[in-house]
């Protein structure tokens, strides 16, 4: 146990730490998490044909501005969660890449379709067989191309998966 | 009325396709390489076939001489497609470039360039279209492998390029 | 990171002509370039000198995986070139496999590909003309034609179990018949598509900032559209009403009675203006179709491509024998090539194949009327505004999956 107890509630180097700081912790983790699931910014890395269920996935009337994740920002340095919809090729890996480490955390990566989870059917020389080869991925969305359902069922799992998650604004730690 | 077109061209170019055949609808002229232009020069100018619909090869690697060249023309006033093919060997698969007659052969060319291996002669710009720079080899070769990948961007800890078996 | 992330074109120019021009790179990540073409261009302030047009960053190999499969496995890889209209893709491959084989399909099949083929024309439209009015901001008719849209993704899907890609046209025929209903549900979706498209030109056909954007905006003549090989709706937008449909008819359309709509300038607004009554002629080639769709098998019954009813194979050695080579070598395809263009929504969709006679194909090709839309984009694009990219990129309907393949 520590002997100096201080007045603000910053984790000691020794890993143990007070209850009330750990309900301070849970509760700024829990709020982070509730505004970050309902405050989405995609970026919609739109390749190939998934984008067309991503069009009626964003209109009406399965419609994502339900879960706050309605408004895409094109650019990287914007957004938060990078969807990647469609096949990524080995041409268009770099891009990929490049607009990746151009968001800033937290971010969030969502693989939208059969293609980027796997490659999909495209087992040859041009595909990328899934793009976690590149980037980490957060949540898979399968189907060629998925049904809007799916999709809203793997951002509303995306939500929950943000919910639980530790959210580091105060330090680089906690 | 095909029929009509088909003949006049057929008297035209006598020596030059004597084994025309007419397949499937499409006027096929199997010539020289060093034919082509005199041809393409013949069918844009005399018989209006003013576009230019595609350039393929296709690859006999049990044969000599190695690769089918293939191009399609469309005439917009007689509404009929001509098929003109010829062979090239391997070692040299060199063709005439229609780039001086049709717009759109300079995006066809690259990409049959990219995929065969054909040069074709006066296009000066034939970086690859849909391959990237670095790819080596020629992918619809029958000797490359399907699953040849070239990556461009280094595979995160855990994936390796030799675990992708079969189909 | 440090690692040093490669380039993965060169690009025709990289200094710029004058002191006071800039080269800017537009995509391949950018929403209104549709995902996947990169556009390297010069600009003199706003205006564009030159462009350097670089596509293939959707290229999945499929000339090659063709090698790989039956005649009857490729039809999802066909699907998925021209994503917006997949039916046409369809029926175009199997009819160019049928002339191949020689195999002649029945009425029903006809009557119904053509009714199908000008319903995913429809789809492909609006997808188009949504798109494209998205991104002139036009969000309201986005949102309208995408509606239409989804009532015709949900009712293909009654029809062949998915929304976007189908796999529904086979070798001789077709996957399955009609559901129960699906024709009263058609005629539903077709009014109810007239009066969101009645909606759709009342805010754009006359729309002050609409005009100004589009009207002599990528700008393309006719000489120069046939010799960049345009065809579809780029080129009858020019003036000329070239269309397969009405040339070489194939299908049903010689029995059709529809009109080729074609446009005076060449310009984007015209582009819009062919499509929009593009759509027009397609419903009213659909209504003609659903009278004149008569009754009998969808399939040809011809063991050299249609799979034996279950009954037999069960019971008879002969067809469980013909069933299991169907599916495991393919259907046998004489020695030979063909090449058969059909009408799609872009222009003039070809397939090139070349058989070596047996089960698997020897070479597939595509001849894509994206990827030659792409080559001769930059005539469109030069001399105008960079904001002029948007609509002219949108209204010539590049497809990547069809332009790459």
């Amino acid at each position: 146990m520590n002997t100096v107890s201080p007045t603000i509630p910053i984790a000691p180097a020794g890993g143990t730490k007070s209850a009330a700081f750990e309900y301070l912790t849970t509760k700024k983790d829990e709020l982070c998490g509730w505004a970050r699931k309902f405050s989405l910014f995609p970026y919609p890395f739109v390749t190939a044909c998934c984008a067309m269920e991503f069009m009626s996935v964003s209109s009406s009337p399965y419609d994502t501005d339900r879960f706050g994740a309605a408004l895409p920002r094109f650019s990287p340095r914007q957004s938060d969660l990078l969807m990647v919809v469609g096949t990524v090729t080995h041409k268009q890996a770099p891009i990929l890449l490049k607009v990746y480490e151009q968001m800033c955390e937290p971010k969030w990566v969502m693989a939208f379709g059969v293609c980027a989870t796997s490659g999909g059917f495209y087992q040859n020389y041009a595909a990328v067989a899934g793009i976690d080869r590149i980037i980490p991925v957060d949540v898979y969305v399968p189907g060629c191309p998925p049904r809007p359902e799916t999709v809203i069922d793997g951002i509303m799992q995306l939500q929950d998966k943000i919910a639980r998650q530790k959210h580091a604004i105060i330090t680089k730690d906690f | 009325m095909s029929a009509a077109i088909f003949d006049s061209i057929r008297s035209q170019f006598g020596s030059l396709a004597a084994d025309s055949t007419v397949s499937h609808g499409t006027l096929v002229l199997p010539i020289e390489p060093d034919a082509l232009m005199g041809l393409a020069q013949t069918l844009k100018g005399t018989f209006r076939f003013d576009m230019l619909l595609d350039v393929t090869a296709i690859d006999w690697p049990a044969r000599q001489p190695r690769f089918d060249v293939v191009w399609h023309f469309y005439s917009t006033t007689h509404k009929v497609r001509v098929r003109v093919r010829t062979q090239v060997g391997e070692s040299d698969p060199m063709v005439a470039s229609l780039t001086p007659l049709y717009g759109s052969a300079a995006f066809l060319e690259r990409e049959c360039h990219e995929m065969y291996g054909i040069r074709f002669t006066g296009n000066k710009d034939l970086r690859p279209i849909l391959l990237y720079e670095g790819f080596v080899g020629y992918p619809l070769r029958k000797d490359y492998p399907k699953l040849g990948e070239q990556p461009l961007v280094n595979y995160r800890e855990g994936f390796d390029i030799a675990d992708r078996t079969g189909n | 990171m440090d690692m040093k992330i490669p380039n993965p074109i060169r690009p025709a120019f990289d200094t710029p002509q004058r002191d006071d021009t800039v080269i800017v790179n537009i995509g391949p990540s950018h929403p209104a370039t549709h995902g996947t073409i990169q556009i390297i261009a010069e600009l003199d302030g706003e205006k564009i000198l030159r462009t350097d047009v670089h596509c293939g960053y959707l290229h999945r190999g499929f000339e090659k995986e063709c090698e790989d499969h039956t005649w009857h496995n490729l039809i999802p890889y066909v699907d998925r070139l021209n994503y917006c209209s997949a039916l046409i893709n369809d029926f175009a491959y199997c009819d160019a496999v049928e002339q191949l084989m020689g195999v002649e399909i029945t009425p029903r099949t006809k009557y119904l590909r053509t009714l199908l083929a000008e319903y995913s024309r429809l789809a492909d439209h609006l997808t188009c003309i949504a798109a494209t009015l998205m991104e002139l901001g036009a969000m309201t008719a986005f949102l309208y034609l995408v509606m239409i849209r989804d009532y015709i993704y949900e009712h293909i899907a009654d029809l062949t179990g998915a929304r976007v890609t189908y796999s529904y046209g086979r070798i001789g025929g077709l996957a399955r018949d009609l559901p129960d209903g699906w024709l009263k549900r058609l005629e539903d979706i077709l009014v109810q598509y007239e009066e969101f498209i009645g909606r759709v030109h009342g805010l754009m056909d006359r729309n002050r900032i609409f005009i100004d954007r589009t009207r002599d905006v990528g700008v393309l003549t006719t000489a120069d559209a046939i010799d960049l090989g345009f065809t579809g709706p780029i080129l009858r937008s020019t003036g000329v009403p070239r269309d397969l449909r009405k040339d070489t008819p194939y299908l049903a359309y010689a029995e059709l009675d529809f009109e080729v709509p074609v446009g005076i300038k060449g310009d984007n607004y015209d582009r819009y203006y062919v499509r929009m009554r593009e759509m027009d002629e397609s419903v009213h080639m659909i209504r003609q179709l659903i009278d004149m769709l008569p009754a009998g098998p969808i399939n040809v019954d011809d063991r050299r491509c249609t799979l034996p009813p279950k009954p037999l194979v069960y019971n008879e050695i002969e067809s469980l024998i013909n069933h299991f080579k169907l599916i495991m070598d393919g259907p046998r395809v004489p020695a030979g090539e063909i090449y058969v263009a059909h009408e799609g929504a872009n222009g003039e969709l070809g397939f090139f194949l070349v058989s070596d006679g047996t089960g698997t194909p020897y070479k597939v090709h595509v001849r894509s009327p994206s990827f030659v839309h792409m080559g001769g984009a930059s005539r469109m694009l030069d001399g105008y505004q960079l904001a002029d990219l948007i609509p002219t990129f949108g209204s010539i309907n590049m497809i990547g999956g069809e332009c790459d393949r």
